[in-house]
């Protein structure tokens, strides 16, 4: 278990000095430079060279390279040539958001998912039919678009909630749960159904092993035959799905966040998509590959927790 | 397309190739058919779009569905079936640069991975560990910052992007097919790398690559789609179906119809690609049932009362798919009698040790009989409130009966309260009582099932079983998974149990040794009958079955040195396929047409000796069996 997570750590660290030279190597490939991006049409040579002296571009990539990871590893990821605000502080500013959203979708997703899974497994039939039309519809249904129908249906037709915006908790926990609602369903749709199916899968193994057999000849009651038993021996392979479903989530975030106009990391990462602010995307993408990594390692934990054999090596 | 799936069907199934015949299932049809249709809708949009896909008519926007305008008019006038047949030429051609990229690298490196081994498989597990973590839309969003208005670029990078995880089917599937002998003998007899991967290990890997690519190309669409939503496709005029849903969203308080045509068209192809891979799937690899519905067991009434302490009469069961395994069967177990129910696999044994506790697999039930325990009649009750307190059981495979996530003393202790209640201390120590008295040290309440021996494993199963002081113990095969010596203490140590308790034990074993050593009376079953019954001592001497007489001529201890072994000719029927009137008619030397012409009753030739076969008197005892 240790040696797994050691093994983790070393290509985590790996995977992060990965990304963020990627994104330098593919900034010095591309046609143009920034000095030329932030100047405009009209420029003379001299101002030109000047600039890119004052933003290291004269530099060999490499050298940027370094000098752009000693600032890092001091929480300076530089600050934005088209917004001239800091990366780490926007970052900051709109961390809070996006976590909300993937937290909850999670924990929306895996609590629902979970639940239809062991129904579906221990009665079967007509609910496990439903769980499956509704694993067909969250994988076909494109997020944004089932975002939009929610907000005509929600926020449009009925009123029911605000169609757009983000409530700090802080400011009004009871606005900040109603902002979520529409954002948070939308984001929980397509993973419910796939730990619906992955429960009812691995609660169906469990159920069919001997020692249920052995429990039920025991005498022990069902209740807990299925909820204590079964369910611990089906939440070694689930909760793997919970870091899955939080990455992926990642990417959900970006369509939902544009469409419920929420100010997010993934706004953020659009806005400087368009706008193309490679210095802020970049710590965007930096920043979302450690919560990658920290979330990965969490679900190693809880894994080596649940499962005596992997706990031993 | 339909002439591929034609030839599908002309070629027929092969083993290996199952997912062509899937692809023949309406469930792979009829996605394969919306896909043909939304190609053809893209490739033909020049000749059979109805209007222009830029041409506005600021007469009419914002029509909802006409006959001018079948899917109505954007906040243009612009055709929404045109836009969207155009749309489709860029959103497909997309995809497929997606797949061809990931099938390209996901492939090679898999097979390569998978079939070189050593340490480029090695370097090729570790990149791909790397590679599945990096956050793929925001990696996308920086390609884009960089090279957005190359539509291509961006798509070849969302394949490199993705492939890792079809490269990581592929090495599995390559490397499941490596450690084939028919591979590892073309390998040996020297035949080139390149044409053993195109004859052996390409046609293998087809089934699980078409799963992944029919994924990951509705998965492409998807992010194609989200892509121009968002602004980052090909720019206006020109329309793609993500654009189409981006301004449906701008006019969604006025016109809400805009946003069906292009969700659902999309929705559907996502849909369609994903049915095909499930398709493909379900007909190459194994799917989990959903749980069949439970079935109730119908006990009638037992007449007679009867002493023993349990009573079957009549029993018949059924398992799922209306098989009956069981006929007919009667048995009956005094108090602390220790009682063999033997006979080979397959003929019912188990299945029956399990329907005394209701614990038959999903869909099988006890259809007829009558059920007594100590006296009490349980056509009304069932025998589940026995379980545990009255009757227990220990199976064959001990570790596997034991739950693996909950440590021994836990498993133990769960039982101790639900029988005996009490404080934390004093289940502790009944559940430490109970593990010495099963010979077990102590510390192994600390250990978890996978750190146990079968022989300590099958000593807890025990102990468990003893937890609520039942007055029968059933014990199915309990020492078949033992080495000789850990048999000889775990059935000595069930003897001491036994002796010391007073408690029955049915020991249901296909091992006559066991049922010489440890049994008084014995039930011998055939074929879901039970054949013959009587003392043990006397099956032995004067069998009144062929079937009997034929298993212990078979028996290695009894022959004589010098004669040949003698085995019965033919093998057990399987359920279903019974003959009529005695099972054992056509594997029997003594058989005469009476013997399958009706159901053969059961007689007692000799007091307590019962057998089911209408010959019994030419059976001259166990002499002949051994001459």
């Amino acid at each position: 278990m240790l040696r797994l997570i050691a093994h983790r750590l070393v290509v985590s660290v790996v995977l992060v000095f990965l990304v963020s030279l990627l994104a330098f190597l593919l900034q010095a490939a591309a046609p143009g430079d920034l000095a030329r991006t932030i100047l405009g049409q009209n420029f003379s040579t001299e101002a030109h060279e000047q600039l890119r002296h004052q933003l290291g571009l004269d530099q060999p990539v490499l050298t940027q390279y370094g000098q752009w990871l000693r600032d890092a590893l001091h929480g300076d990821l530089g600050s934005s040539p088209i917004s001239g605000l800091s990366v780490a502080g926007e970052i900051g500013n709109r961390l809070p958001v996006t976590l909300s959203l993937i937290g909850c979708a999670t924990a929306v997703t895996a609590f629902v998912g979970v639940a239809l899974g062991v129904v579906s497994a221990v009665h079967g039939g007509r609910i496990g039919r439903v769980v499956d039309v509704l694993s067909l519809i969250g994988y076909a249904l494109p997020s944004f678009w089932f975002a939009l129908t929610m907000v005509t249906l929600f926020a449009v037709t009925v009123q029911l909630l605000p169609a757009t915006g983000y409530v700090a908790l802080g400011a009004s926990p009871a606005g900040w749960a109603r902002s979520l609602v529409l954002p948070v369903a939308t984001l929980a749709l397509p993973g419910i159904a796939v730990f619906a199916k992955q429960t009812r899968d691995a609660m169906l193994d469990a159920l069919s092993r001997d020692y249920v057999t052995a429990l039920r000849a025991h005498g022990v009651p069902e209740r807990s035959v299925i909820l204590r038993h079964a369910l611990r021996n089906a939440a070694i392979p689930v909760v793997t799905l919970v870091g899955l479903t939080f990455i992926g989530l990642l990417s959900g975030t970006v369509f939902v966040e544009s469409v419920f106009a929420m100010p997010g990391l993934g706004g953020l990462a659009v806005q400087a998509t368009s706008s193309h602010d490679i210095k802020m995307i970049q710590g965007v993408v930096v920043v979302f590959t450690v919560i990658v990594v920290v979330v990965n390692l969490v679900v190693d934990l809880a894994y080596g927790g649940l499962n005596p054999k992997a706990r031993v090596r | 397309m339909t002439a591929r799936i034609e030839e599908f069907v002309a070629r027929g199934v092969r083993p290996g190739r199952r997912w062509r015949a899937a692809l023949r299932r309406p469930l792979a049809v009829l996605p394969l058919a919306y896909l043909a249709l939304l190609v053809a809708g893209s490739v033909l949009a020049p000749l059979l779009a109805p209007y222009s896909p830029v041409a506005a008519d600021l007469d009419h926007v914002l029509a909802g569905p006409s006959l001018s305008h079948v899917l109505g008019t954007d906040a243009l006038g612009r055709d929404v079936l045109a836009r969207l047949m155009y749309g489709g030429r860029v959103s497909l051609l997309h995809a497929a640069i997606v797949v061809v990229t990931v099938v390209v690298a996901g492939v090679a490196s898999g097979i390569a991975a998978g079939y070189l081994d050593g340490w480029f498989d090695r370097a090729f597990t570790w990149v791909v560990d790397v590679l599945l973590a990096i956050p793929v839309l925001m990696t996308l969003l920086v390609v884009l910052a960089v090279v957005g208005e190359h539509q291509t670029v961006v798509m070849v990078a969302l394949g490199v992007l993705v492939s890792p995880g079809l490269a990581r089917v592929v090495r599995g599937a390559t490397l499941a097919v490596r450690k084939e002998l028919y591979v590892a003998a073309a390998r040996v007899c020297g035949l080139p790398h390149h044409r053993i991967v195109a004859a052996h290990v390409l046609p293998r890997i087809a089934g699980p690559v078409i799963v992944q690519v029919s994924l990951l190309a509705g998965g492409a669409l998807l992010i194609d789609a989200g892509l121009s939503y968002l602004g980052f496709g090909a720019q206006p005029p020109d329309p793609t179906w993500g654009d189409m849903i981006a301004q449906a969203a701008s006019v969604i308080d006025r016109q809400p119809w805009l946003l069906v045509p292009p969700g659902v068209v999309l929705g559907l192809a996502i849909l369609a690609f994903g049915l095909l891979g499930d398709a493909v799937r379900d007909a190459t690899a194994g799917h989990s049932p959903l749980p069949q519905p439970a079935r109730t067991s119908t006990l009638t009434p037992c007449a007679e009362p009867s002493a023993a302490l349990l009573s079957l009469r009549g029993l018949e069961v059924t398992l799922a798919g209306g098989r009956v395994v069981v006929e007919d069967l009667c048995l009956e177990i005094g108090h602390g009698e220790t009682v063999a129910l033997a006979g080979e696999s397959g003929c019912g044994k188990s299945i029956t040790g399990r329907a005394i506790l209701d614990l038959l697999p999903a869909g099988g039930a006890v259809t007829a009989g009558s059920f007594r325990f100590d006296g009490e009649d349980l056509a009304a009750t069932g025998p589940r409130a026995l379980r545990g307190s009255r009757i227990a059981l220990i199976s064959q495979d001990p570790v596997a009966a034991l739950d693996p996530v909950f440590p021994i003393g836990r498993q133990v202790g769960e039982l101790v309260r639900l029988r005996h209640g009490g404080s934390r201390t004093s289940v502790r120590q009944r559940t430490l009582q109970l593990l010495r008295d099963v010979n077990l040290p102590e510390e192994v309440a600390r250990r978890y099932p996978h750190e146990l021996s079968g022989g300590m494993a099958q000593r807890v199963a025990i102990a468990m079983a003893l937890a609520g002081e039942p007055s029968l113990l059933i014990a199915d095969e309990p020492t078949t998974a033992l080495d000789a010596a850990v048999q000889a203490e775990v059935l000595a140590l069930l003897g001491r149990l036994q002796a010391e308790r007073g408690m029955a034990i049915l020991l249901i074993t296909h091992d006559w040794a066991v049922v010489t050593s440890f049994c008084r009376r014995a039930y011998v079953m055939y074929a879901g009958h039970i054949v013959e019954s009587g003392p043990v001592e006397e099956l032995l001497t004067r069998p009144r079955h062929p079937y009997t007489e034929g298993l212990l001529g078979a028996m290695p201890s009894r022959a004589r040195p010098g004669t040949r072994l003698t085995a019965i000719p033919g093998s057990v029927p399987e359920p279903g396929q019974w003959p009529s009137g005695c099972h054992f008619a056509p594997r029997c030397t003594l058989a005469t047409p009476e013997c399958s012409a009706a159901p053969v009753p059961v007689s007692e030739p000799d007091a307590g000796h019962r057998t089911r076969c209408l010959h019994h008197d030419e059976l001259a005892g166990g002499e002949r069996a051994s001459a």
